[in-house]
């Protein structure tokens, strides 16, 4: 059995507390909505993108810790990344917090994002944790539509 | 005393009062351990747990008397047409409906408020007329309602409520008027626990001809409901939240408007003759069963029935507003809680938002202490909107929760606040 510490970790309740790159970004050229309507989890993702590189990240939006805190561990660790880089992490964060990554040696690539691993033993909760990340895709693919994860 | 219908297998005698302990017997989950920790159900609004008869007589069903019914002249499916149509009698006595006919057996209030909705509702709502949805109802008795506003250009009005989650009756009589065709509102709402004072609702709307439907799916498993006394022309609810199985529940209507209407779905059962050219309806109600309805279904809701009447009622309405009083004050005195939903009349609800985290969180880390509690919007999302909030965590309750059980959700919060800080 996990125990709650696994998923609420240090690092995930600092970022609760004080989320990095809360705000709307001025100059993004891309941003996607992306909503839970489960649990009503709302938040927006703005980036700035130039020659297929993420020069800034910003969010804004209300959720829950979990959900609020993968935004924020997401907007820090996307900068500088270019949009190939940013599609393979997902695939990997994807596969970290559903509890199917096929060769643990990726997590490396992840970085301080791993503390979100918890979540896998939390099936309701992957949806919190991935939110963020389904915002940033489609803003990515130039996609202004709103993201659901329902 | 003997249980009036007598025909709960193991019956005893009717209790005068009201033994918590007793009645937690009854029910095999409460012995259930979660995650090592005794379960703590406090999800009543959502679903009910179910009393062992009610599962013998599932299980009994299907090991002894299955058969179709209303088909076969062989024993069996005479049996289990019996056992059925015991079921809808059963049904009309507790709600007290005149006649067994005007008992609708349905998936449950869902289907039942779009039956009432598509049949009722399309053969009487013409382009200009109005329908009158409160602010507090649950998403299945607004959208079958805003579908068929949608299909016959008529207009969806909604009855306001103030911030303790009662509704603004003087607001609702300017409502009404020659263009009401339908009022539906809940009898207690899921996401507040509010219980409305229906009575007047349905007075005021019959008094400009209006009819009223009233989902009682969350006061049919705590308070006595009298649909004549009510002079209610439709109500509904789901046996699964009065101790039965999943996928029944009824509608009771008005024989004569039941009679006017035309059917919701075709197929078998619901005809006396069919050629290619005509087919003339059957009677009611199984002009509104179409098809092989679910038997067991029925004959466990019967049984559920069954198992409450032999409770002692009233006793067991002080013991819920007692348990209710108890977790209202319990939770408010952790501190930077804001309740959800203070009307003076309520019922088993208590949903609530802590100061700083999100209900999400809350649901995960109590869950991890072994109690079951909701958070979400509760499928009322105009109700989060009308308080301002996304979600909340709600406890709802039943007659075989304990202020022990209050204790240990207390506690659970308490550890929330450590996590969270
Ligand atoms: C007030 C109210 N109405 C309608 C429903 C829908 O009931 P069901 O899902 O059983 O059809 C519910 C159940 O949550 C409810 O609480």
């Amino acid at each position: 059995m996990s125990d709650l510490g696994d998923l609420y970790q240090q690092v995930i309740l600092d970022h609760n507390r004080s989320p990095r790159n809360f705000g709307k970004l001025a100059d993004a050229n891309r941003q996607a909505e992306g909503y839970n309507p489960l649990c009503g989890d709302h938040f927006t993702v703005y980036l700035k993108v130039e020659n297929g590189v993420i020069q800034d990240v910003g969010f804004q939006g209300s959720g829950c810790a979990i959900s609020k805190a993968s935004s924020s561990l997401m907007s820090a660790f996307l900068k500088g990344k270019t949009q190939e880089e940013a599609e393979k992490l997902f695939q990997t964060f994807h596969e970290m917090v559903m509890g199917k990554l096929s060769e643990p040696e990726r997590l490396e690539s992840l970085g301080k994002l791993v503390a979100l691993s918890g979540v896998c033993d939390y099936p309701a909760r992957v949806k919190c944790a991935s939110l963020a990340w389904h915002a940033m895709i489609a803003a990515l693919k130039g996609e202004s539509r709103e993201v659901s994860t329902e | 005393m003997a249980i009036a219908t007598g025909t709960v297998e193991g019956h005893r005698p009717k209790q005068t009062s009201f033994e918590v302990e007793r009645i937690r017997e009854d029910f095999p989950i409460l012995k259930r351990k979660i995650r090592g920790k005794p379960l703590i159900y406090l999800d009543n609004a959502a679903t009910s747990q179910k009393p062992q008869v009610v599962i013998d007589a599932i299980t009994r069903y299907y090991s002894a008397a299955n058969a179709n019914i209303h088909r076969g002249v062989h024993y069996l499916s005479e049996q289990a047409t019996a056992a059925y149509e015991a079921a809808r009698a059963k049904v009309r006595a507790h709600l007290n409906a005149r006649e067994d006919r005007e008992i609708i057996f349905v998936r449950g209030t869902t289907e039942a408020i779009n039956l009432v909705a598509y049949s009722y509702g399309r053969k009487h709502v013409k382009k200009g007329d109005e329908i009158i949805v409160s602010a507090m109802e649950h998403h299945s008795n607004i959208v079958p309602w805003q579908m068929l506003c949608e299909e016959k250009g008529a207009r969806l009005r909604v009855i306001p409520m103030n911030d303790d989650g009662e509704l603004l009756l003087d607001e609702y009589e300017k409502l009404l008027g020659p263009h009401t065709r339908i009022v539906a509102v809940n009898h207690v709402s899921n996401a507040l626990g509010t219980v409305n004072p229906v009575r007047k609702i349905i007075e005021m709307a019959h008094a400009h001809g209006a009819r009223v439907l009233i989902d009682g799916a969350q006061s049919v498993p705590h308070l006595p409901v009298d649909v004549q006394d009510l002079d209610s022309d439709f109500y509904v609810f789901s046996g699964h939240k009065v101790f039965g199985p999943t996928g029944i529940g009824a509608v009771y209507g008005k024989a004569s408007l039941l009679e006017s209407m035309p059917p919701f779905m075709g197929g078998g059962d619901m005809i006396r003759t069919v050629t290619f050219e005509k087919t003339t309806y059957n009677d009611l109600p199984y002009k509104f069963e179409a098809g092989t309805p679910y038997i067991a279904g029925g004959i466990g809701l019967g049984t559920a029935i069954d198992y409450i009447g032999q409770l002692d009622l009233s006793a067991i309405a002080a013991y819920e507003h007692d348990l209710l009083e108890y977790a209202t004050r319990a939770v408010s005195g952790l501190g930077g809680i804001r309740i959800i939903g203070t009307a003076r009349e309520k019922a088993s609800v208590l949903s609530f938002v802590m100061d700083g985290v999100h209900p999400h969180d809350i649901g995960t880390i109590v869950d991890r202490e072994g109690v079951a509690i909701r958070t979400g919007h509760h499928c009322a999302q105009p109700v989060m909107k009308r308080f301002g909030i996304p979600a909340t965590a709600r406890a709802s309750f039943a007659f075989y929760n304990t202020k022990e059980e209050v204790d240990a959700l207390v506690r659970a919060l308490l550890k929330v606040r450590e996590i969270i800080k």
